[in-house]
C-alpha cells in the first residue's frame, strides 16, 4: 500500500473548482497522485469524473484553485495520458498513424514504419497475442480493438515516458479475457513507478487494481480510502445509491417456480444463422468481443425494418452501444434525440405532436433519471452514461415488440444498471422481446437464453440453469483449444 | 438579444440590408422602391432553387444536386412547347414542368441509389442528358409563353412581385415541414448521421428520395416561372443558378456538413446575391471585376458567418 506523503506527487490538486456557466462540475477537490499508485475513481454518471480527468491532464483550466505537477502536463509531449470511454481515434487512419498524432517528434522518412513498431510494441506489452493489424484503417476494426489501440497509445513512450495514465472506462467494450490483460498491465506499470487513475463502473475491477479508491459525487470527493477499507456494499453506499442485487434471470425463475419466460409463446425471430427469440424472452448474445455479435444484431435489425417505411408501430427498436456511430444525433437537444423513434406514432397529418413529445420527455427523464435541468439542452452536454440513458428511453418509449440492444450499458453506472435491468425485466414480462449483446457476464446472466458467438457463428445455445460464466467462456474459446 | 445574434440567418439578411443601403447611397432614395422590386423578382428564382438545394445539402456530406440548371432549362423548354403560346394552357405547362422535375429527380435518385454513384457525379452526368434533351427539343425556336401567363409572371399583387409571393409561400411550406413536420425531423436526423437515424427507425431511403425529388420539382417550377417571366425559354437560362443555388444555401447559414437547414437565410442570401451584382453594376464595374468581387464577397460573408458561429 502506498502512503502518498513522503514521495513527491505526480500531480497535486488543491482546492480546485471548475464551473461551466452556472453548472459546478467540480466543487472543491484536493487530491494528490503519487508515483506507483493506482487510484480507482468511482461515482455516478455526471459526478464530475470526466471533468476531473480533463483538469488533471491539463485540457481544462480550473476556475479556482491550483494544480501542481513536476512532469510535463498538457500539450502533445505530455507525460500524463488519458484514455477516454468515448473512442477518440481518427477512423480513417491506421493505428500507427493515430499514434503519430499523439507523438509530435516522430518525423522524417520512415515515420510510418517507426510508428508501427512503437504501437506494436506497446500493444504486445499490454495485450499479448492481440492479433491487431496496425496498418489497417481503424474503422475496419471492432470497437474492442479500437479501444485496445487507444489504451496502447496511452501507454506508449511517444518520445518520452508515460508517468500518469488516466483510464476512463477502459474495459467497457472489452471482454473479460482482454480486460484481465489490461488489469495485469496496470499492476506492472504501477509496480515500475507509474501512476494510474482507473475509472470504472465495474467495481470488481476497481477492487482488483486500485490501491486507493476515491469516490465522487456532485463534483466533490465524498470518500477516499485505501481499497482494503471498502467492500462492495460500502463502496456503492458511498456513491450514494442503495445497492440492489437484482436477482438474476435464473434466481427469479426459481422464485416464481415457473418455466423460463415465454417457453410456450410463439417465436418472433428466427434467422438463418440460428438466432431465435420468443415473445417475452430476453435473449443474450455472448462470447468474446468482436466475434460477430454486433454484426448479427445489425443484420437482424436492418432485415427486420425498412429504409422506406416508418410504421406507427415499428417492429423493432435498437439501442446502440457505440453511441457516436449508431446512436446520438449530435446537433440535437436531449428531447429530440429521445423522441425520434416515437414520432411516427404520435404524428397527425405529418406534423409532430410537440406537446405529446414534451410530456414523453418529462416522463422518461423521471423514469430513467436523465441528469439535466432542461431537456432542451444539447445531447452533447450530457455525460456518456446519461446519453446512453437517452438512447434507452428512445427505444423503450416506442411500441416496438422487439428491442435489439448492442452492448447498451457502456459507461452506465451501477445504480442505473440495476434500474435498467429491472425495467427490461418488467417490459419482458409484459411481452416484449429483448436481444441483448453484452461484453459483461453479469448482464448475460440476466437473460433467459444465451447464444454464444465465436468467429461470427453461434457456437452454443444455453438456457436456464446452463447460463454461467464457465459455460459461456468454454463456448467462447473451444476453437482455440483444438 | 443573444439568441437573435446567434441566428445563422441573421448574417445573410444583414448583408443584404447593407448592400441595399450602399446601392441607395449611390443611386438615391428615389431608386429604392425599384431596386427592392427587382431584388424580390430576381431573388425569387434563386430562393426557389436554393430551398431545393438546401434540402439536398441537409442530407449530409456529398449530397448535392448539380442538375438544377439543366432541369430548369428542360422544364422551361418543354412547358413552353406544350403550351405553344395558346391561351388557357398555363396549367398544362405547369404540369409538364413539374413532370419534368419529377422525372429528373427520380432519374437522379435512381443513379445515386441503384448505381451507387456519388451524387455530385450522378447529377452532373444526368444534367448533360437533360441539357441535350432541351437542345434537341428546342432547336433554336423561341416560343413565347401565353400572354396571360407572361402577365402573371411579371405582374404584382399588392405591390409585391407574383414570383416573390410564390417563393415566399414555398419557403413557408418548407419551413413548416422542417420545423413542425415529421419529415423535417427525419431529414435533419438523416443529415446528422444516416446510420444512427436508420437505427432509430427513420426511413432514410425515403427521406433521401424525397429530397432529390423535391429539389428537381422546385427546379422544374423555377424553370417554368423563369421562362414565363423572361418571355421564352433559352438554352442558357439556368446557367447562373448552379453557383447561385449553392451560394444562397451556404451564405444562408445552412450547414454544409448536413443536419441543419435554414430557410429564412436562403431568402436573405438570394436578395443579397442579386443586390451585390446590381450594386457593382451601379458603381460601374465591368463584367470581369463584377464576378471577381462577387466571389470575394461570398467568401468574406461565409467566413464571417462561420467565425461567428464557432464563437457562439
Amino acid at each position: 500500500m502506498n502512503t502518498p506523503q513522503p514521495v513527491e506527487a505526480v500531480v497535486a490538486l488543491r482546492g480546485v473548482h471548475k464551473q461551466f456557466g452556472a453548472v459546478r462540475a467540480i466543487d472543491g477537490i484536493d487530491l494528490a497522485l503519487a508515483p506507483g499508485e493506482c487510484v480507482g475513481l468511482v461515482g455516478h454518471n455526471g459526478a464530475g469524473k470526466s471533468t476531473l480527468v480533463n483538469l488533471i491532464n491539463g485540457t481544462l483550466k480550473p476556475s479556482q484553485g491550483e494544480i501542481d505537477s513536476h512532469v510535463t502536463r498538457g500539450g502533445r509531449g505530455s507525460a500524463i495520458r488519458s484514455v477516454f470511454q468515448e473512442l477518440s481515434l481518427c477512423p480513417n487512419l491506421s493505428a500507427a498513424e493515430n499514434l503519430r498524432i499523439a507523438h509530435p517528434t516522430l518525423k522524417g522518412l520512415g515515420w510510418r514504419r517507426r510508428a508501427g513498431a512503437e504501437i506494436r510494441t506497446s500493444l504486445d506489452q499490454v495485450f499479448p497475442g492481440h492479433g491487431i493489424d496496425t496498418d489497417a484503417r481503424v474503422d475496419t476494426l471492432s470497437i474492442a480493438q479500437r479501444q485496445m489501440i487507444e489504451i496502447a497509445i496511452g501507454f506508449a513512450p511517444r518520445g518520452g515516458q508515460a508517468r500518469l495514465v488516466i483510464l476512463d472506462e477502459p474495459t467497457s467494450s472489452l471482454d473479460a479475457g482482454i480486460a484481465e490483460q489490461l488489469l495485469a498491465h496496470v499492476e506492472r506499470f504501477c509496480a515500475e513507478g507509474g501512476t494510474v487513475v482507473f475509472i470504472s463502473h465495474m467495481l470488481g475491477e476497481i477492487f482488483r487494481v486500485a490501491s486507493r479508491i476515491v469516490v465522487m459525487q456532485d463534483g466533490r470527493v465524498v470518500a477516499e480510502r485505501e481499497s482494503a477499507g471498502f467492500d462492495r456494499d460500502s463502496l456503492v453506499d458511498a456513491m450514494g445509491h442503495v445497492a440492489q442485487h437484482a436477482p438474476s434471470g435464473e434466481q427469479r425463475r426459481h422464485a416464481e417456480g415457473s418455466a423460463p419466460a415465454g417457453a410456450a409463446s410463439e417465436t418472433v425471430i428466427e434467422d438463418a444463422a440460428g438466432l431465435s427469440a420468443r415473445r417475452g424472452e430476453i435473449v443474450g448474445l455472448a462470447g468474446l468481443a468482436g466475434h460477430g455479435q454486433a454484426e448479427a444484431l445489425a443484420k437482424l435489425y436492418f432485415a427486420g425494418t425498412s429504409g422506406w417505411r416508418a410504421p406507427r408501430k415499428p417492429r423493432m427498436a435498437f439501442v446502440a452501444g457505440d453511441r457516436g456511430r449508431d446512436g446520438v444525433l449530435p446537433l440535437w437537444s436531449i428531447l429530440r434525440n429521445l423522441s425520434l423513434s416515437v414520432l411516427p406514432a404520435g404524428a397527425r397529418r405529418g406534423a409532430v405532436d410537440r406537446r405529446a413529445e414534451a410530456t414523453l420527455g418529462r416522463e422518461w427523464q423521471q423514469r430513467i433519471g436523465i441528469r439535466s435541468d432542461d431537456l432542451g439542452n444539447p445531447i452533447t452536454s450530457l455525460s456518456g452514461g446519461n446519453q446512453q440513458k437517452v438512447l434507452f428511453a428512445r427505444a423503450l418509449a416506442s411500441s416496438a415488440p422487439i428491442v435489439v440492444m448492442d452492448d447498451p450499458m457502456r459507461g452506465v453506472d451501477v445504480g442505473t444498471k440495476q434500474e435498467v435491468y429491472a425495467l427490461i425485466r418488467a417490459e419482458a414480462d409484459a411481452g416484449r422481446t429483448f436481444l441483448w449483446y453484452s461484453t459483461e457476464t453479469e448482464e448475460v446472466c440476466q437473460c433467459d437464453r444465451v447464444f454464444v458467438f465465436r468467429d461470427g457463428k453461434i457456437s452454443a445455445e444455453l438456457s436456464g440453469a446452463e447460463i454461467s460464466e464457465e459455460r459461456i467462456l468454454a463456448a467462447s474459446f473451444e476453437m482455440q483449444e483444438n | 438579444m443573444q439568441s437573435l445574434i446567434s441566428r445563422p440567418w441573421l448574417w445573410a439578411w444583414l448583408a443584404a440590408i447593407a448592400v441595399f443601403a450602399l446601392s441607395i447611397a449611390l443611386s438615391g432614395a428615389a431608386q429604392a422602391g425599384g431596386l427592392l422590386y427587382a431584388a424580390l423578382s430576381f431573388g425569387a428564382f434563386a430562393a426557389i432553387v436554393g430551398i431545393g438545394q438546401m434540402l439536398v445539402i441537409t442530407l449530409g456530406p456529398g449530397n448535392i444536386d448539380l442538375s438544377i440548371p439543366a432541369v430548369m432549362t428542360l422544364a422551361g423548354t418543354l412547358a413552353l412547347k406544350a403550351m405553344d403560346g395558346a391561351p388557357g394552357t398555363a396549367l398544362l405547362g405547369l404540369g409538364v414542368a413539374l413532370l419534368v422535375g419529377l422525372g429528373a429527380g427520380a432519374a437522379n435518385f435512381a443513379l445515386i441509389r441503384l448505381l451507387r454513384l456519388p451524387p455530385i457525379i450522378a447529377t452532373l452526368a444526368a444534367s448533360l442528358l437533360y441539357q441535350s434533351l432541351a437542345i434537341w427539343s428546342n432547336r433554336g425556336l423561341r416560343i413565347k409563353p401565353p400572354a396571360a401567363l407572361a402577365d402573371f409572371a411579371t405582374g404584382r399583387t399588392l405591390g409585391v412581385p407574383n414570383v416573390a409571393l410564390i417563393g415566399v409561400l414555398l419557403a413557408l411550406v418548407v419551413w413548416w415541414l422542417l420545423e413542425r413536420g415529421l419529415w423535417g425531423r427525419w431529414l435533419l436526423a438523416t443529415g446528422q448521421n444516416p446510420r444512427a437515424a436508420r437505427l432509430a427507425g427513420v426511413p432514410v431511403e425515403r427521406v433521401r428520395a424525397s429530397a432529390y425529388l423535391s429539389v428537381a420539382l422546385l427546379a422544374g417550377l423555377a424553370g417554368y416561372l423563369l421562362a414565363s417571366f423572361s418571355g421564352g425559354a433559352a438554352l442558357n437560362m439556368g446557367q447562373q443558378y448552379l453557383l447561385l443555388s449553392i451560394a444562397v444555401v451556404v451564405i444562408g447559414g445552412t450547414s454544409i456538413a448536413g443536419g441543419f437547414s435554414n430557410v429564412p437565410g436562403v431568402w436573405g442570401a438570394a436578395l443579397f446575391m442579386f443586390l451585390v451584382v446590381s450594386m457593382l453594376n451601379a458603381y460601374g464595374f465591368d463584367a470581369g471585376a463584377r464576378m471577381m468581387l462577387t466571389g470575394v464577397i461570398i467568401i468574406a460573408i461565409v467566413v464571417a458567418a462561420n467565425a461567428r458561429r464557432r464563437r457562439t
